[in-house]
């Protein structure tokens, strides 16, 4: 049965007399390093020069807050329960009087966490999310040297009012219309919600 | 008297530095010249170009920490590396490193030791160097450096015959003379000795790898089988004057071989250049043209030892044996008889 054209036949000729002295194969394998001197290199100058990442490359996370600078997460567990790598941990908080401007519906999440050792960066949050307010971005989650610096609270995830993270790139209109798509639950529920 | 003293002193510092600090630029050298050929850049964090990798790797070999393994026989483990450093740098005292230069009337060689027996003296030395390598191996109570050192004095002891009998070709053809400066002096007028010695060169050259334990030779440290063959216990400095000694080993047959077969610090048409630039014998600047042309090729050898390194896979033992014993050696017996043939006829040999 032959699979590919690579196979070869292995024969135990005798070396002639040109393999039997080795020179010729050495200089020839000499002049294939040699010629490796001035080749094209394709090394990448990491921290001078860094590489193009793809549009919706899937880095660290961030939660969005809406344009008056209130948190949109409600804490509503849907990323959590879409997670494969069952890497988020949230606590609910219901909003008290006068924090209108910090959160934007009545509840919230007191405490976010990820754990960055165990997100495996599929992106499956964010498609769950039903107030947009989780993304993913083209960040590179840092190097640590302890495993609980790994678990990012809301202090790293929730981006700064004055330090806005551009997530446009991954709100393709494709991706406006899959998150459309009947079959997710929590979609259904929030089109119900619209009818009443 | 004194004079001579601070002229030698002079000269001793002079190499003994030369020396130290190609060894540890090699490391450098041979770490950018394998990423190189292997469409990498090479170490070129540290300064420019990577250029203070050796003064960091340094730095690291000093300051780590030191271990002697209980059950080591801790006087013969100190020593050895001393021991194999000593007779590495000892071997470069007889490199004439250019012409003579002459000043108040008197000619001063560039070079530690003149000695007339020379060629014997480079051989002793390079073998005690083994001694080195196998006390190391031996004291530190391990059977992968056991197994190092033994396989590195087996083959260093095998190379040397085929060694030692293309150099009494090599001497017959420079005229009998055992003195270093002399072979390399006689390569003013007329060719390089690469010319009359073309095979004498070829078996000179692989010997000359298997002394120095480098690639495809480098069963003595063979990481795929031995961990680090004869080194594996040492560790901090004596670990790091274990490479240093290797690369000065590598340093100075590369100079060996320059003056032997390449003519040293002469070069074709040196005089015709000399006598245009109007300069005269034992002026100082010939000396310099002289020990930079030396330096180039010395240079080139490192090149190429480190080239082959990174082409040639590493012979399994019995073939190694095999090229000593069956090829090399034959072929340095057959080189010689065709060389005292040659010369027989030439009337340079007189029965």
């Amino acid at each position: 049965m032959q699979l590919t054209n690579r196979g070869k036949v292995v024969s135990n000729k005798e070396q002639s007399l040109a393999e039997k002295i080795y020179f010729p194969a050495i200089i020839k394998g000499m002049a294939i390093t040699f010629s490796h001197l001035f080749k094209k290199r394709p090394t990448i100058m990491y921290p001078e020069v860094k590489r193009q990442y793809a549009d919706v490359y899937r880095g660290q996370h961030v939660l969005k807050l809406d344009e008056n600078g209130a948190e949109r997460c409600t804490s509503c567990g849907m990323c959590a329960i879409a997670c494969p790598a069952e890497a988020i941990i949230m606590e609910s908080a219901e909003r008290k009087k006068g924090e209108e401007h910090l959160y934007r519906e009545e509840k919230y999440a007191k405490t976010y966490e990820i754990n960055m050792l165990r997100c495996i960066f599929c992106g499956l949050c964010e498609e769950a999310c039903p107030k947009e307010a989780i993304f993913l971005t083209d960040r590179i989650v840092d190097a640590e040297y302890e495993r609980d610096t790994f678990i990012y609270g809301k202090d790293k995830l929730v981006e700064k009012i004055d330090k806005r993270i551009d997530v446009t790139k991954r709100q393709t209109p494709e991706v406006q219309e899959f998150k459309k798509l009947p079959g997710y639950k929590h979609n259904e529920l929030y089109q119900k919600k619209l009818k009443k | 008297m004194l004079e001579f003293i601070i002229y030698k002193s002079i000269i001793c510092a002079i190499i003994f530095a030369v020396s130290l600090g190609i060894a540890a630029y090699s490391t450098w050298w041979e770490r950018k010249f394998a990423g190189l050929l292997q469409d990498r850049w090479g170490p070129s964090r540290a300064g420019i170009w990577g250029l203070l990798q050796p003064l960091a790797d340094g730095g690291k070999m000093l300051f780590k920490e030191e271990i002697i393994p209980n059950v080591s026989n801790k006087f013969l483990f100190v020593l050895a590396p001393a021991l194999f450093i000593v007779t590495a740098i000892m071997a470069g005292v007889l490199i004439p490193w250019g012409p003579p230069v002459k000043i108040d009337e008197t000619f001063y060689a560039l070079q530690v030791s003149d000695i007339n027996v020379g060629i014997i003296f480079l051989l002793g030395v390079t073998s005690i160097g083994v001694y080195g390598i196998m006390i190391g191996g031996w004291a530190s109570n391990n059977k992968y450096s056991l197994l190092g050192a033994i396989r590195a004095s087996a083959q260093m002891i095998s190379y040397e015959l085929a060694m030692g009998i293309a150099l009494i070709a090599l001497i017959i053809t420079a005229g009998g003379t055992l003195s270093f400066s002399e072979i390399v002096a006689a390569q003013d007028k007329g060719f390089a000795n690469i010319v009359w010695q073309p095979l004498g060169f070829i078996i000179f050259f692989i010997c000359a790898l298997a002394e120095t334990n480098r690639a495809p030779f480098d069963l003595a440290e063979c990481e795929t089988e031995l961990v680090g063959g004869y080194h594996t216990e040492y560790s901090a400095f004596k670990l790091g004057l274990f490479l240093f000694a290797e690369y000065i080993n590598m340093f100075v047959s590369s100079a060996v071989m320059a003056g032997f077969y390449f003519g040293g610090y002469n070069f074709p048409f040196a005089h015709e250049l000399y006598q245009a630039m109007g300069l005269q014998e034992g002026s100082w600047i010939i000396s310099l043209i002289g020990f930079g042309s030396y330096f180039t090729k010395t240079l080139i050898f490192i090149s190429v030892f480190m080239w082959i390194r990174w082409t040639i896979p590493r012979f399994r033992y019995d073939q190694l044996m095999n090229l000593g014993w069956k090829s090399l050696l034959p072929l340095s017996l057959l080189n010689l008889l065709i060389t005292v043939i040659v010369e027989y006829f030439k009337g340079n040999i007189n029965l």
